[in-house]
């Protein structure tokens, strides 16, 4: 087993060295093929791995395996060790899973593009970084991945790098994931205080022992990491600006592995998150807030991958207030068919935006049902998914984290609530990019698509800002290609979608399938909330109904909005004016931001230069001690006249002053 | 006889060599001023020596004949160096190394 653990954090990590060394001499898609059959092999590995896991007792199956000794020094215990148990195997079977069908999808969709090996040697840093993440048996790993997986996502947003808008993102989502660094190692000194272990075991065990206020502030400030990562309120203003990013990268990054980080995060550290029911609060209310606030943008943003992304948004925040309200299982439930489905839609974004030649506008864009019936379907599959239609896998795990939190009673019920507002509102944006990019007029890009060619535009443009833009390196590459034309794409979205259908199936309800739930028990071993939370049949039931329904009816909304009568969205948004203004102005929280943090900071930062710095430090301090010591020499220097015979008056005067003085003391 | 006339003269002798070297310009003659403050001296630390009886004032008395010796070979030296620049032999005229 140890053999299987580590193997899966060296093949990508192998596979990131490889492509990113020999980016010169490997030829044509050899870097591409290198880096997916890397993901391939640490898939096959963490199979390995589960079922080696599997073998054990249910009592044993936590195993911590020490690489060696990093740092070991006043009281810090450094190690790098993994810890094997169900929660992580579990990440690390998802995270290989998903990366590996994106790798096999980018391996087309990328090949044109000047940058391929180095896409690859990121992609396959980025799967290291998160299997590190996953994998930490103590805080000082999963700091190591946390920001490693940070420093890939960076690094991908800003592929394109002579794109300044991609640049800007990435240094935008950097920024903010520092934030999220910040608290979490802060954080994770509030609790190695009490504790004096950096190791999650031995933390754990001592998890009822750590005074309240520390365990408390840690956790906060573990949430405050989270929320970077995953984009929660009000940290998330990165992702929908991560976009810029190529298309495989939304997939992946910012929306199967990297975000939901912050999930497997507070499900990691129940222990102490079951301490404290303020941190926990915190989590569920920014979790609930997100969902709402990201669902309502989402129907007003015109991006086609920007509403996906708001839609990512707005299912971590499902999964964020699941883990924080104690539905662990799921909440890494939702967390793994939103990896399937979201995966699944952006690849078929990216194939539509392949067919409108980089354009990702939704107003440029509809009727491509006919052109495109593949990348239709799998976008129908994944909408279905996502609006918790019955019975695809997002029905299922939304359902049970709404179960789960209502079955908490009292002030849980307003989550609840708010939970099937947030299911209506992801049927009906999802529906409405799918109505309006599918439905409708086809646009000549449809037309042309439907004769068997594929559009190109004349000059390559940004498609955020409209400039000019080359197609050499740092540049998206020449070609578009889309999943109609290329096999790998093909089978990639068509595993996902065919996942993102019968995904629900190892968790269904009233214990038909309980697959997940028994796999997972022995890390949440007593756990407050793990096996005592069981919804009524009666209970579960009507959740199952009311989603069903709201799912539907959302469908049914978006169908008469957007198809069956074309005019009603502008009138709805005539009418309810300054809401639409607030929605797609992202609810002004980047001004909010901007005003708070962005201008004090950079007032602060101008007074600090050119009132502090030039005027004191430069001015006072350095300028000032030069002319007190060229003042000082130059009364000193007028002594040195050159006369001889003065400095022998001056010595002879002043040993007779000397001899007087002991003359006149005896 | 009493200490105090060698001291006296010493003094004197001391004070002559000091009012010289203040007072003349010629290098040359600030060198003999010199010579005579280190005599001045000599005398004191030999009527020293002779008063108590022991030579530890006559053994400084010759280190500083050497000293004295070996000074006035430079400074004779760099008299003659000026003279041969045909630079002015005159203290005062020589302050190039002023501040």
């Amino acid at each position: 087993m140890q053999t299987w653990a580590w193997l899966v954090l060296a093949f990508p990590l192998a596979g990131c060295i490889v492509t990113g060394l020999g980016f010169r001499v490997l030829p044509g898609r050899a870097p591409g093929i290198i880096g997916t059959a890397a993901i391939f092999a640490a898939f096959a590995c963490a199979i390995g791995l589960i079922a080696s896991l599997q073998s054990h007792d249910v009592e044993h199956r936590q195993f911590v395996f020490v690489g060696w000794d990093y740092a070991k020094t006043v009281g810090v215990d450094a190690k790098v060790s993994i810890l094997v148990d169900p929660l992580s195997v579990f990440m690390a079977l998802v995270v290989t899973g998903v990366s590996a069908l994106i790798h096999l999808y980018a391996l087309s969709y990328l090949w044109s593009d000047r940058g391929y090996a180095r896409f690859f040697a990121y992609l396959n840093f980025f799967v290291f970084s998160m299997l590190l993440l996953v994998l930490a048996a103590n805080f000082f790993l999963l700091i190591i991945g946390w920001a490693f997986v940070g420093a890939a996502s960076y690094l991908l947003i800003s592929f394109w790098y002579r794109r300044t808008t991609a640049t800007r993102a990435g240094i935008k989502a950097f920024v903010i994931n520092v934030v999220g660094d910040v608290g979490l190692v802060l954080g994770t000194f509030f609790i190695f205080r009490s504790t004096g272990t950096l190791d999650f075991l031995g933390t754990f065990k001592q998890a009822s022992e750590i005074p309240y206020g520390d365990v408390t502030a840690g956790c906060i400030l573990l949430l405050v990491g989270a929320f970077a990562k995953s984009a929660q309120i009000p940290l998330h203003t990165w992702l929908p600006d991560a976009m810029e990013g190529p298309t495989p990268v939304s997939a992946l990054i910012h929306a199967a592995t990297m975000v939901t980080a912050g999930v497997y995060l507070i499900a990691r550290m129940w222990p102490l998150f079951e301490q404290t029911q303020a941190a926990a609060d915190v989590g569920f209310v920014i979790g609930c807030l997100t969902l709402l606030v990201a669902g309502t943008i989402g129907l007003a943003v015109t991006d086609l991958k920007r509403v996906i992304a708001y839609s990512t948004m707005s299912q971590i925040g499902y999964m964020i207030m699941a883990v924080s309200a104690g539905a662990y299982a799921a909440g890494l439930f939702h967390l793994m068919t939103h990896a399937f489905f979201k995966a699944l839609l952006f690849m078929a974004a990216g194939s539509v935006i392949g067919a409108m030649a980089g354009e990702q506008s939704l107003d440029r864009m509809g009727g491509f049902r006919r052109a495109m019936p593949f990348t239709y379907g799998c976008f129908v599959v994944g909408g279905l998914a996502l609006a918790g239609v019955p019975p695809f896998s997002g029905f299922f795990s939304k359902d049970e984290i709404l179960a789960l939190v209502g079955e908490r009673h009292g002030a849980f019920w307003i989550l609840y609530v708010a939970g099937y507002v947030g299911a209506f509102l992801t049927a009906v944006y999802t529906w409405r990019m799918i109505f309006r990019a599918f439905w409708g007029e086809p646009v000549p890009e449809a037309r042309e698509l439907e004769e068997g060619h594929l559009h190109h535009a004349d000059v390559p443009r940004n498609p955020a800002t409209g400039e000019e833009e080359d197609i050499d390196v740092g540049f998206p590459g020449p070609e578009h290609h889309i999943a109609e034309q290329t096999g790998s794409m093909k089978l990639a979205m068509g595993v996902l979608a065919v996942l993102a259908i019968v995904g629900g199936v190892v968790q269904l309800p009233f214990g038909a399938t309980d697959w997940l739930d028994e796999f997972l028990a022995p890390t949440f071993h007593g756990s407050k909330y793990f096996d005592s939370l069981q919804p009524t049949d009666s209970f579960t039931l009507v959740g199952l109904l009311v989603g069903a329904v709201l799912g539907v009816a959302g469908i049914a909304v978006a169908y008469f909005v957007w198809v069956a009568r074309p005019g009603t969205a502008a009138r709805i948004q005539s009418r309810f004016a300054p809401l639409h203004r607030l929605f797609v102005n992202k609810w002004y929280f980047d001004e909010l931001i901007d005003v708070v943090v962005v201008r004090p900071f950079a007032w602060f930062g101008r007074f600090g230069q050119q009132t502090f710095e030039r005027v004191f430090v430069q001015g006072t301090l350095v300028d000032g001690t030069s002319v007190v010591v060229r003042a000082g020499s130059a009364a000193v220097r007028t002594l040195q006249s050159g006369f001889l015979r003065a400095y022998a008056a001056l010595l002879i005067l002043g040993v007779a002053g000397v001899a007087l003085y002991f003359l006149l003391q005896s | 006889m009493a200490i105090g006339w060698y001291l006296a003269v010493s003094a004197i002798i001391f004070t002559i060599g000091a009012a010289g070297v203040l007072t003349r310009r010629n290098p040359l003659v600030t060198l003999l001023c010199l010579e005579l403050m280190l005599n001045a001296a000599n005398l004191a630390l030999v009527a020293f020596s002779r008063m108590h009886g022991n030579g530890d004032g006559q053994i400084f008395a010759i280190i500083v004949m050497v000293v004295a010796a070996c000074e006035v070979t430079v400074g004779l030296g760099m008299i003659v160096a000026i003279h041969r620049r045909s630079l002015p032999v005159d203290v005062d005229e020589l302050r190039e190394l002023h501040g």
